[in-house]
């Protein structure tokens, strides 16, 4: 028993991640990582509203008739997100306006609607409680790699503090110029594909 | 009127090309990725996204304006009711509506329209989860557009999605008979692949109407 409690937890971070492997959650994946700082918030925000909702609708999953549970998932997935983004617009307004429409979207964020059908639908609340803290770490964590990669390239800068000496930049006698390109969509999509890549290269998992 | 006109072709513009549901907000990534294989699914995908994003973006601006917004509910004549503030309601309300129209279009192309609906129908429940529904209403919320506005904006952001999907599904086609790195094949490759398709959407950036 305590060794599948292990795998339940351990799995989801890096050989059955939810982005890289389950491709689950690609939307927000790409577009909260300009900066590590709402990475991380984005990343705290989706890991409670999965661990709960994973939880709850274990804890009712002998209750909820199964053709409208899609509905009932729904309704428990979108209460939690209203207090996700209450809590973030009281205490953290200026990320929680960087990250606009994007907290409301954990609401149909596949990682969420994935996990609740896939496991929390069958497994007792303590197994998917881990289950979900899991998959949100695992989330968590290629959103704050390829958001730290993305700031570096992008701004030079990691939680806002400058990593490059002034002196490197073109306009103060240097050669470094930053990555703009980083900063757009096109970059965040090559970034994700390659992280892809490395997972899966050193997992040794080949699609078809 | 020309003006008018302008002004909704302008939105028009910015939703499909500069400011793409998918490319540039990244909206819809899964049902994209999973759906892109077959050049067939992605028009039935495509065609059901608008059809969906161009009745749920005006319904949710008017239960938005008449049932939500801080205020709204002034058109009761109860006394009282201009100080209700229903806004922390709005993402509960959007997904209910979004999953009652799915199925209620779901229900009337089944009645009216057998044929369209044969060729949407397993397409129709997959979108009630689908990001970029839900991102179109929430930008509607955000960016303060009226009911016009909100119409054009929602079928043309529907159309946006709709092309994007049915390009990158011709070009996984053509990419069966490529020879891609193991670790790569599949999500890896078609990653890359949207990269350079947004890099090459953001060359409409310039487009002024």
């Amino acid at each position: 028993m305590s060794t599948k409690k292990n795998t339940v937890f351990s799995d989801p971070l890096i050989t059955n991640n939810p982005i890289t492997r389950q491709v689950l959650g690609i939307c927000s994946a790409l577009a909260v990582t300009v900066k590590v700082d709402s990475a991380i918030v984005m990343a705290l925000a989706l890991t409670f509203v999965l661990t709960m909702s994973n939880t709850i609708i274990s804890m009712l999953r002998k209750k909820i008739p199964s053709n409208i549970r899609i509905i009932v998932q729904l309704t428990i997935i979108a209460t939690l997100v209203i207090m996700a983004d209450q809590l973030l617009k009281a205490f953290l307004f200026d990320i929680s306006k960087q990250l606009s429409v994007f907290v409301g979207l954990i609401i149909t964020n596949c990682i969420v609607m994935g996990r609740a059908e896939a496991f929390a639908m069958q497994n007792i609340p303590k197994n998917s409680l881990l289950d979900g803290l899991g998959n949100g770490i695992g989330y968590g964590a290629v959103l704050i790699i390829v958001s730290i990669i993305r700031e570096l390239l992008g701004s030079g800068s990691i939680m806002n503090i400058s990593i490059f000496p002034v002196s490197m930049y073109v306009g103060e006698g240097g050669w470094y110029v930053n990555n703009g390109l980083m900063l757009l969509a096109p970059g965040a999509f090559i970034v994700l594909g390659l992280l892809i890549w490395i997972q899966r290269t050193i997992t040794n998992y080949t699609e078809e | 009127m020309v003006e008018v006109l302008e002004h909704y072709l302008s939105l028009a513009t910015k939703a499909i090309f500069i400011e793409n549901i998918l490319l540039a907000y990244f909206l819809g990534m899964c049902s994209f990725l999973a759906i892109s294989k077959k050049v067939e699914t992605s028009i039935g995908l495509g065609m059901a996204v608008i059809f969906v994003n161009g009745i749920t973006v005006p319904l949710n601006w008017i239960i938005k304006t008449y049932l939500l917004m801080p205020g709204a509910l002034t058109w009761t004549g109860i006394s009282g009711m201009k100080s209700v503030d229903l806004s922390f309601l709005t993402f509960i309300t959007f997904i209910a509506t979004i999953a009652a129209s799915v199925q209620l279009v779901e229900m009337l192309l089944d009645k009216f329209s057998p044929s369209l609906y044969n060729s949407l129908g397993i397409f129709l429940p997959l979108i009630a989860v689908n990001c970029a529904i839900l991102g179109s209403s929430l930008f509607m919320d955000e960016r303060g557009y009226n009911l016009a506005e909100s119409t054009v904006f929602g079928v043309s952001s529907g159309a946006g999605f709709a092309m994007a999907i049915v390009t990158m599904s011709a070009i996984r086609f053509k990419l069966k008979y490529s020879n891609v790195p193991d670790g790569l094949k599949g999500l890896g490759i078609t990653m890359i692949l949207t990269g350079l398709l947004s890099m090459a959407y953001l060359s409409f950036s310039g487009i002024q109407l």
